[in-house]
């Protein structure tokens, strides 16, 4: 065990960090409001518009996020009309890509946790809501959605922690965020021991401090009976 | 893996996927029966190994306990590929550094569908041991001074009142890591075993069609995790008779 090597490559690591946290930000912002237009999908009576974002939930959910990566990466870039849209834009560069494909993930994730919030709303809250004369847009910004997303904030920290760890998978698409500085200095040191001492203790840092922050919101949200 | 040729009609789509020597239908095929071995592997080991973790965990001495909640805490918190990473350069240079020892400098290449199984039946490890201590205090306390009244101790409270029960409540927490596991093993691609994932990369780098070939693995993927779920809760179903 070398231990300079470990304070060395944990400086070299925690460069990484402000890229990986700007991945990690970007994908839950865009995969949160993502998750919110499937969760309206869901419960929308069109059978096709239901249809669709169910098994859009059931494909992301039953497939690795590194199959989802490589589609949009590599998948997407085969045809010369994606190459050619203003869609290339984005593709063409492999953060977009990742931030692309985390953002997908999450948002089916996501809207499953929401929808389990949804679920255990009382049905006299909907029927008061109606007898109070709101129409159905209303109901769900006023009622529905603010009760859901308390309820689910417990099981969305555990989703924000699944992200973290997910993030670490966008260096295989050549992005240098920290597990990919970390995989470069195990192939310039041969020393995976140390690089992984160095690089765990920023991740369990970011997964604390996340746990931590979450219990404090959940605290703040707590519903007063 | 990227490739600019204009997408063939559908029928290039099937030749590319037939059986034989000209499709990769076949080769696919195999890669989704690797990926299957290698989950299995992984989580017959994982489980096993989450035993003693588990007995660390409820025991009452302080630096077993200790033990049992870092590896856990690392385990769940650090991320999957970095595990990876770890376990495959790390155990290949501890077996050169054995091998230098003994007079040995080459390089040796340690079997890669091995270290995917360890790789990810450590995680598997990680969680099951969650899972199943959570199912073993689920057990009300009665049942455990009901067995000491009896005279039950020991192998027999753990094998004969505990276990069965403890697994009956720790089964759909188990399906949900077989679907974890399942969707690891693609990451053991990194280390080059030939399983989906591996598989595709090679097929869509020769035949540059990786859209084909993605879409294609997510099926097999999506194949392998629905009628898995499907068998976890039959087998749920089938155990919790008289228990709702």
């Amino acid at each position: 065990m070398d231990l300079i090597l470990i304070y060395e490559s944990f400086f070299e690591i925690i460069k990484g960090l402000a890229l990986s946290v700007e991945i990690i930000i970007i994908s839950l912002i865009l995969g949160l409001s993502l998750s919110i237009i499937i969760i309206l999908m869901r419960l929308s009576k069109n059978s096709f518009i239901n249809y669709f974002s169910k098994s859009f939930v059931f494909v992301i959910r039953g497939t690795p996020l590194l199959v989802q990566i490589y589609f949009i990466y590599y998948g997407l870039a085969q045809f010369s009309y994606v190459r050619e849209s203003f869609l290339w834009l984005v593709l063409k560069e492999p953060f977009w890509c990742g931030v692309l494909a985390l953002t997908v993930n999450t948002s089916a994730y996501t809207s499953e946790i929401i929808r389990s919030g949804l679920n255990s709303i009382n049905r006299g809250q909907i029927e008061s809501a109606k007898a109070f004369g709101m129409n159905k847009i209303q109901t769900f910004k006023r009622i529905l959605l603010p009760q859901a997303l308390r309820q689910s904030i417990p099981a969305y920290s555990n989703e924000v922690i699944l992200m973290i760890k997910a993030s670490s998978l966008v260096s295989i698409i050549t992005i240098m965020e920290m597990t990919g500085l970390a995989r470069k200095i195990i192939s310039q040191t041969f020393a995976p021991i140390e690089v992984f001492i160095a690089a765990g203790i920023i991740y369990l840092t970011l997964n604390y401090i996340v746990t931590i922050g979450f219990k404090k919101i959940e605290k703040h949200y707590l519903i007063n009976n | 893996m990227g490739g600019y040729k204009e997408p063939p009609n559908l029928k290039k789509f099937m030749e590319l996927l037939s059986l034989g020597d000209t499709g990769w239908g076949d080769e696919m095929l195999r890669a989704c029966i690797m990926t299957f071995a290698v989950s299995i592997c992984a989580m017959v080991f994982g489980l096993l190994l989450s035993i003693p973790f588990v007995c660390m965990k409820l025991s009452k001495n302080f630096f077993l306990k200790l033990i049992a909640n870092i590896f856990t805490t690392v385990i769940r918190g650090v991320p999957e590929l970095l595990i990876i990473y770890l376990f495959f350069f790390g155990s290949s240079a501890a077996i050169m550094f054995v091998a230098s020892i003994f007079g040995y400098d080459g390089y040796i290449e340690i079997n890669a569908f091995l270290i995917g199984a360890f790789c990810v039946g450590i995680i598997c490890a990680a969680y099951s041991t969650e899972v199943i201590r959570g199912a073993v205090l689920a057990i009300p306390r009665g049942q455990l001074e009901a067995a000491h009244s009896f005279g039950i101790t020991g192998k027999r409270l753990l094998l004969g009142v505990i276990a069965p029960q403890a697994l009956r409540i720790a089964l759909p927490g188990i399906g949900n890591i077989w679907q974890l596991v399942l969707k690891d093993t693609a990451l053991i691609s990194v280390t080059g075993l030939v399983e989906i994932m591996r598989q595709t990369h090679i097929a869509s780098g020769v035949t540059r069609q990786p859209f084909l070939f993605l879409i294609t693995a997510a099926f097999l993927y999506l194949f392998l995790t629905t009628f898995s779920n499907k068998f976890f809760l039959s087998v749920e179903n089938k155990y919790s008779k008289g228990f709702t």
